[in-house]
Order: C-alpha cells, then sequence, then structure tokens
C-alpha cells in the first residue's frame, strides 16, 4: 500500500513541477527564450505573497488577486524593457541577460529578507487531510496544488486554441517573420505571454512557500526541475510539461520510499535517460515537429 | 485614377552590407496589374517585402494612397490595404487553413473579404477549412495564402511566386481567381517567372536586374525580345 501512496504523493508532487514548468515552456515555445530567472521569478512571488498576507494579516490565498496582476505586470515589463531588447542581439544575449537577473534578484533578496528559510501563512488549508483508506492520506493542501496546476493548464490550453489572442500567439511561435508580415503585433504578443509566465511562476511560487519552505537561493533550484519537467515532456506541448512533472514527481517520492538520500539524484537520472533516448521529448508539439522538418525556411533574396 | 495608388521612389534596401535594391522606382496605377520579372536575386522579393513593411528602406520613399509609408510597421500597412502573399506560402504549420485565414485579418483594412465570401473564391479549401494547412496539396496551400491576404480586405494585392512548384493546370485556375479581383477592383503586384502568363495578366512590366530597374512599360508597348533583353541585361556595356 505504500507503494500505491508514493505513487500518488509523486503524482501531486508533480503538478508543483508542472505548474511552475509550464510558463517556462510557454515563453520557450513563442519567443525562443530560456528564461534562467524563472525560478527566482518564483521565489520572488513568495516573498511578496509572504510580505502581503503578513501586511493584511489574511492567508496567502487572499492575497492572490492582488499578487497575480502584479506579477504580470512585472512580466509584460520585464519582456518591453529587457528580454524584447536582448532577443535582438542574438541567441546569447537572453541567455546572459536572464542570468545576469537570476543573479541580481538572488543577491537583492538575500539583502532585504536574510537567508532564514520562510513559509507562507496557507491558512487552515496547511495541516487539513483526508483519508482514502488505510494507508492513504492525501494532505488538502497538495491536492489543492495539483487541481490548480491542472485547472492553468486547461486554462491556458483552452486560450491558446480557442481565442483570437492564441490564434495570433501560435502563429508568431510558428513562424515570426510572417507572423508580422501578416499584420500581428508581435510586441504585445510577447508581452502577454512573458506576463502569463511570470504570474503562473508566482502562483507555483506560492504553494512552494505554503508547502515547504523558501530562501532567496531557491530558485535555482526551482530552475532545474522546472527545466527538466519541460525537456521530458517535449518542449512547446504543455501536457506534456505536466506529464514531465508528474513523472519527476512519482520518481521522487517513490525512489525516496526506498532511500531519501537517492530520491534528488533519481529524477536527475530519469531526466537524463528521457533526453539520452528522445531528446524532443515525450510530447513532441506538431510546431517542434514542423520546425524539425524545416518548414520554417526562408529564402528573402527574389 | 490619374494618381498612382503606390509610388517607390528612389528605394535603397540593404542586408547588413549586402545592397539589394539600387534607386528603384515604380508606380502602379489603382486598378492596376503590374508585372514584376527579373531573374533569382534580381530583387524582386526584396522589392515587395519592402512595399508591406517586412524590409526596411535604407533611402528613398513608399508612399501609397497620398501618404508617405517609407516608415510604417507592416500592420499599419496591412491596415491601409496593403497585404502580400510571401514566396514560398509561408503557411502557419500548426495552424488549421480556417486558422491561417483568420490570422490575415488581424490588422483587416476592411471586412471586404469575410470568410463565406473567400470560401465562395476558393471552394477547394472550404472542404479543408478544419485540416492543418500543412496537410494540404502545394496549390491548396498556395489558394490559402492569398486567402490570408484577402481577409486583411486588401485594396493592393502583392504576390510573390504564386505559381511556384504548382502544375499549371492548378496555376491557370489561381490566375483565373487573379482576374476575378481585378474586375472587383483589387490592385496587383505579381513576381512570375513565366513571362508569357505575366504579359497575359499585366497591363504594365517592371523588369529588375541586379537590383536596379532595366525596363519598365506598359505590356502594350514592349516586346517579348525587349523583355528578354532587360531580363538578362543584354545590350549593355
Amino acid at each position: 500500500m505504500s507503494w500505491v501512496n508514493a505513487g500518488l504523493q509523486g503524482m501531486l508532487l508533480g503538478g508543483q513541477y508542472a505548474l511552475i514548468a509550464c510558463g517556462l515552456s510557454l515563453a520557450f515555445g513563442v519567443m525562443r527564450i530560456v528564461n534562467l530567472a524563472h525560478g527566482d521569478l518564483a521565489v520572488c512571488g513568495a516573498y511578496l505573497g509572504l510580505v502581503l498576507s503578513s501586511v493584511l494579516g489574511v492567508p496567502v490565498w487572499v492575497t492572490l488577486p492582488l499578487l497575480l496582476p502584479a506579477a504580470f505586470a512585472v512580466g509584460m515589463g520585464l519582456q518591453v524593457v529587457l528580454f524584447g531588447r536582448a532577443l535582438r542581439h542574438g541567441v546569447l544575449a537572453p541567455v546572459l541577460v536572464t542570468f545576469g537577473l537570476s543573479v541580481m534578484i538572488e543577491n537583492l533578496l538575500q539583502v532585504a529578507a536574510t537567508s532564514d528559510p520562510r513559509g507562507l501563512n496557507g491558512g487552515a488549508l496547511t495541516l487539513a487531510s483526508f483519508r482514502i483508506t488505510g494507508g492513504i492520506t492525501v494532505s488538502w493542501l497538495f491536492l489543492t496544488g495539483f487541481l490548480t496546476a491542472c485547472a492553468v493548464l486547461s486554462c491556458l490550453q483552452l486560450l491558446l486554441s480557442r481565442t483570437s489572442w492564441g490564434r495570433n500567439v501560435r502563429a508568431t511561435a510558428d513562424d515570426l517573420d510572417t507572423a508580422r508580415l501578416v499584420g500581428i503585433r508581435v510586441r504585445p504578443v510577447f508581452a502577454s505571454v512573458a506576463g502569463i509566465a511570470v504570474a503562473t511562476a508566482a502562483l507555483a511560487g506560492v504553494f512552494i512557500g505554503t508547502i515547504g519552505t523558501f530562501d532567496p537561493q531557491a530558485g535555482t533550484n526551482t530552475l532545474i526541475f522546472a527545466f527538466e519537467a519541460v525537456v521530458i515532456g517535449g518542449i512547446g506541448s504543455l501536457w506534456g510539461t505536466l506529464v514531465g512533472g508528474v513523472a519527476l514527481g512519482i520518481t521522487q517520492v517513490v525512489v525516496g520510499e526506498v532511500n531519501q538520500a537517492y530520491a534528488v539524484l533519481a529524477v536527475h537520472l530519469l531526466f537524463l535517460a528521457v533526453l539520452t533516448v528522445r531528446p524532443g521529448g515525450l510530447f513532441t508539439s506538431h510546431q517542434s515537429a514542423a520546425q524539425v522538418r524545416g518548414v520554417r525556411g526562408q529564402g528573402v533574396l527574389g | 485614377m490619374s494618381a498612382p495608388l503606390l509610388e517607390v521612389a528612389d528605394l535603397d534596401v540593404y542586408y547588413g552590407d549586402f545592397q539589394a535594391l539600387f534607386a528603384v522606382s515604380m508606380s502602379v496605377l489603382r486598378g492596376g496589374a503590374t508585372a514584376l520579372v527579373g531573374a533569382n536575386g534580381a530583387g524582386k522579393t526584396t522589392l515587395l517585402r519592402t512595399i508591406a513593411g517586412a524590409q526596411p528602406a535604407a533611402s528613398g520613399g513608399v508612399r501609397y494612397d497620398g501618404s508617405d509609408i517609407t516608415a510604417a510597421p507592416p500592420h499599419r500597412r496591412i491596415a491601409r490595404g496593403i497585404a502580400l502573399v510571401p514566396e514560398g506560402r509561408k503557411l502557419f504549420p500548426s495552424l488549421t487553413v480556417e486558422e491561417n485565414i483568420q490570422v490575415g485579418a488581424a490588422a483587416a483594412a476592411s471586412d471586404a473579404w469575410p470568410l463565406d465570401r473567400i470560401y465562395g473564391a476558393f471552394p477547394m479549401i472550404a472542404r479543408r477549412r478544419r485540416q492543418r494547412a500543412f496537410t494540404l496539396s502545394g496549390g491548396e496551400q498556395q489558394a490559402v495564402a492569398i486567402a490570408r491576404a484577402l481577409a486583411s480586405g486588401p485594396s493592393l494585392l502583392l504576390l510573390d511566386e504564386i505559381s511556384l512548384g504548382l502544375a499549371p493546370l492548378v496555376v491557370g485556375e489561381l490566375y483565373e481567381t487573379l482576374a476575378g479581383l481585378r474586375s472587383a477592383g483589387a490592385t496587383l503586384v505579381i513576381v512570375e517567372q513565366d513571362l508569357r502568363r505575366a504579359m497575359d495578366t499585366c497591363d504594365h512590366l517592371v523588369c529588375l536586374l541586379e537590383g536596379r530597374v532595366a525596363l519598365s512599360a506598359p505590356v502594350s508597348g514592349v516586346s517579348r525580345d525587349e523583355v528578354v533583353a532587360a531580363y538578362f541585361g543584354e545590350g549593355r556595356s
């Protein structure tokens, strides 16, 4: 029974990884930017939640209507001021810029908040749980986190597939040059995608901070897990990201059941194995498959 | 009718250090059809992309419908009524046929071409509206590319090598559609490798040679031999 329990807990944990990873996946799919500060932005979300919930004296969930729009605005601002400019200067510039941002955020948090580990006030949800059968108890907090991840991914999928905004995002992801040419205003598309990426990261940060603790350096580890979830699932596939996150979570908890010391190592080995056997990820999306086939070929001189 | 719809004057365009266009000038009358011919690398695609706003002009200007649009971004030009059907079709592979067409209406100049009118003009793609664009045949994909441009309700349609890689029968059908568009009032600029088809379809001809205008004349006043001479640069020192 403990194995079933471990699998279930791992799946719920994997939802967290998917929630943090979906913004990374979206930003890469649309803007071709690997945001190395993504994990740190999630940690910033946790700190912002900490400040808001202690100032207002409420559980962190109540602050989400303030926190998420603020994170969305920060994402749009970063895209307009930093990432958009960096993207115009080749492939290396965004890597350097986001790495620099990551270092800056970690050090500023260190100065402002010290390196003491913190936790968020999750209210009654933090300790509540329910029992399915004798050996299996599910934490409401973990379940809420998993269901939130599924809801966020579903909403994103619906927005992308059913709205004119989503159509423009997918067209831009397919072919930036042609998207401009047919009249899509690419800058607002990029800004909104970056806003969503940072807002989902902040939401994930709130769950990370409620389930466990966080400190100014937590972003790096968060980024690695998110990155592995994206690669395992296949870049550009949102549901693949969920599967990738769940695979990481189950591996971590099931191996941890045997020996806690090897839990995180096993996660990285799984990532390495998938990368070796299926470099494109388990669920390679249509657009990346099309890119592999060279549909994006260009002929500018006529 | 007297003022041209599009005027290109002394246009210089560069790709980095490489100059693709040298002082290119041409004008297109409202309701007219201009054939743009020339060898590979002569600058035809560059000229169309500069008119559409995808390529910046280093010097010179583009005037459209009485105002200077040299610095306007593509979406502003589309909103004014300029639409480009790019070389190689450039459909969005992960979008369906209908979504590809809808994307074309993102910055539409007018709603003169709603979906049902487009499907009426291109019955072969109406059946495939829910399919992903890359699953279609070459001719169908080209029809979708033209439909995507039409969705913006253009007054000036720029068509870049729409017959590339297509069977003659399919090309014939596409050109029949173009003739229909023209009689409905559209102004066309067509890049076409098939000289006879270009001269049959258009009333004005511009031949580019190594980034310069080698010949610009009404089709009725120019012989095929003169065009061929301009095409290959014969008779020049």
